[in-house]
C-alpha cells in the first residue's frame, strides 16, 4: 500500500530557498506521530534543502495584493510549501 | 495602593513588543502549599477509566469558586484563598495594574492539568501535546486582556509545560485555525520553579505540551480585563525622553537598550517583509500603552505619516 507523508515548511519569504520560520509533520504511514511543539529546530534550513532531501513540492502559497486599509494587519504565517513523499507499507 | 511597584518602560517595552513577562518563583511557598491543598487530590489512573472523567470530577472538587464573568477582580476570590493572596502580591497587582489599569475585571479562570502517559494508556486515549490557538476569538482592539498563567509547583521539561511563540500577539487570527502549526522558530516552553507567573498578552499563540512525565502538572490561568483606561499606568518616571530618532540601518556598532532597541528587536520567526509590519504595529501599541501619538521607533511611522502637504 502507498501512503503519504507531508512535510510543511513555513519560509521567510515566497523563495524557495529562503529560511524556515516553522514546520510540520504529518506521517501518513503511522511509523512516527508529530505534534505542536515537538522540535524547535527545523528540519532543513530552507525550503530548497527539502527539495535536495527528496521532498516533492505540491503547493505553494499565493502573493496576494494587500487589502485597502489593511495593509498593515498581520494574521497567519504567509509563505506556506507543502512537501510530501510517498512509500511503501505492508498491507 | 499608590505604592505598589509598578513596571518599569523596559519591561513594559519588553511586554509590549513580545506579549509576555514572566516572574520566576514570586509566589512563595506557602501559597504554592495552600493553593495545590484548595485544588484537592486527582483520582490515579484506572483501567477502562475515561480521561474525560476523571478530569470533570477532578474540576468538580477542587477549590475554585465559580464566579459570573465580569465581576471585579477584587471580588472574585474568598479572601485568604490561595488565589486571593497570590493576587495581593505587591509584585503581582503592581503588574495587574500597569497593563490593565485601576479597575481589573474578571473574565474566566481555569484549572489546567495535563495527565501523563498512565492515564491516557489506562482511558484508551492518546497523549498528545495541544494545537497552538490564540484564545477566545478574532480580537481587532488596541485594548488587551491580560491572562496570568500560574504555576504552583515546578514544572519541568518533560512535563509539557505551556509552549508560546513571543511577539505574536498582535496577529488578528481566529483562535485553532492556526493549528496547523506544529512548531515556530523561537517558540518557549515553560520550565520554571514553583511559584512561578507567565503574563501574557491575550492574543499570544500558544498550547499545553504533552506530559512525558510521571506526575499530572497543574496550572492555574486567570483572563483580566481591563476595567477602565490601560493607557500609561506603567511606571512613566522610568521612560526615557528621546531628544530625536537613532540612527537607522547604518550603524557602527550596537545601540544601547532602550524602548526604542525593545521594540526593534526582531523574533527568529518574523517573516522578512511582515517582519517589519510587526515593528510598525508594535510601535501603535507603544503609542496606545503611553498615550503618545506621536512616538516613533526608527522611523516607521514617521516617513509613512509624511504625506508632503505642509
Amino acid at each position: 500500500m502507498r501512503r503519504q507523508t507531508v512535510l510543511v515548511l513555513y519560509l521567510a519569504n515566497s523563495a524557495l530557498d529562503s529560511a524556515v520560520v516553522g514546520w510540520s509533520r504529518y506521517d501518513g504511514t503511522g511509523g512516527t506521530r508529530h505534534m505542536a511543539g515537538d522540535a524547535d529546530e527545523p528540519p532543513y534550513r530552507t525550503g530548497l534543502d527539502a527539495l535536495k532531501d527528496g521532498w516533492r513540492l505540491f503547493q505553494a502559497s499565493q502573493l496576494l495584493p494587500h487589502q485597502r486599509g489593511g495593509e498593515f494587519d498581520v494574521s497567519y504565517l504567509k509563505y506556506e510549501f507543502w512537501f510530501e513523499q510517498l512509500s511503501e507499507v505492508e498491507a | 495602593m499608590n505604592d505598589l511597584p509598578l513596571l518599569g518602560a523596559h519591561d513594559m517595552a519588553r511586554f509590549a513588543a513580545r506579549g509576555f513577562l514572566r516572574m520566576d518563583a514570586v509566589v512563595p511557598p506557602d501559597i504554592n502549599a495552600q493553593f495545590l491543598r484548595e485544588m484537592g487530590d486527582i483520582a490515579p489512573p484506572e483501567p477502562g477509566r475515561k480521561l474525560r472523567r476523571t478530569y470533570g470530577e477532578m474540576l468538580a472538587n477542587a477549590g475554585v469558586p465559580e464566579v459570573g464573568a465580569g465581576v471585579p477582580l477584587a471580588q472574585t476570590y474568598p479572601q485568604g484563598s490561595a488565589m486571593a493572596r497570590m493576587l495581593a502580591l505587591p509584585v503581582v497587582a503592581g503588574a495587574i495594574r500597569s497593563l490593565v489599569g485601576d479597575d481589573p475585571v474578571f473574565d474566566h479562570h481555569f484549572l489546567h492539568v495535563t495527565f501523563p502517559p498512565a492515564y491516557h494508556a489506562a482511558g484508551g486515549g492518546e497523549n498528545v501535546s495541544q494545537h497552538t490557538h490564540q484564545d477566545s476569538t478574532i480580537d481587532p482592539r488596541q485594548a488587551f486582556d491580560l491572562q496570568i498563567m500560574y504555576y504552583p509547583h515546578d514544572v519541568t521539561r518533560d512535563m509539557g509545560g505551556t509552549r508560546f511563540i513571543p511577539g505574536t500577539h498582535l496577529r488578528k487570527v481566529s483562535e485553532a485555525a492556526l493549528g496547523r502549526y506544529q512548531n515556530i522558530r523561537g517558540q518557549q516552553h515553560m520550565v520554571c520553579e514553583a511559584g512561578t507567573l507567565l503574563f501574557l498578552h491575550s492574543g499570544i499563540w500558544h498550547g499545553g505540551g504533552v506530559n512525558l512525565s510521571e506526575r499530572t502538572r497543574t496550572m492555574f490561568k486567570v483572563r483580566i480585563n481591563p476595567g477602565s483606561s490601560q493607557v500609561a499606568k506603567f511606571d512613566l518616571s522610568t521612560l526615557e525622553r528621546p531628544t530625536g530618532q537613532r540612527p537607522i540601518f547604518y550603524l557602527k556598532g550596537p545601540q544601547p537598550l532602550s524602548v526604542e532597541q525593545i521594540l526593534m528587536t526582531p523574533e527568529p520567526w518574523f517573516e522578512d517583509d511582515t517582519g517589519r509590519l510587526e515593528f510598525v504595529n508594535r510601535v501603535k501599541f507603544w503609542r496606545y500603552l503611553t498615550g503618545d501619538a506621536g512616538y516613533d521607533a526608527d522611523y516607521w511611522l514617521t516617513r509613512l505619516e509624511n504625506l508632503a502637504t505642509a
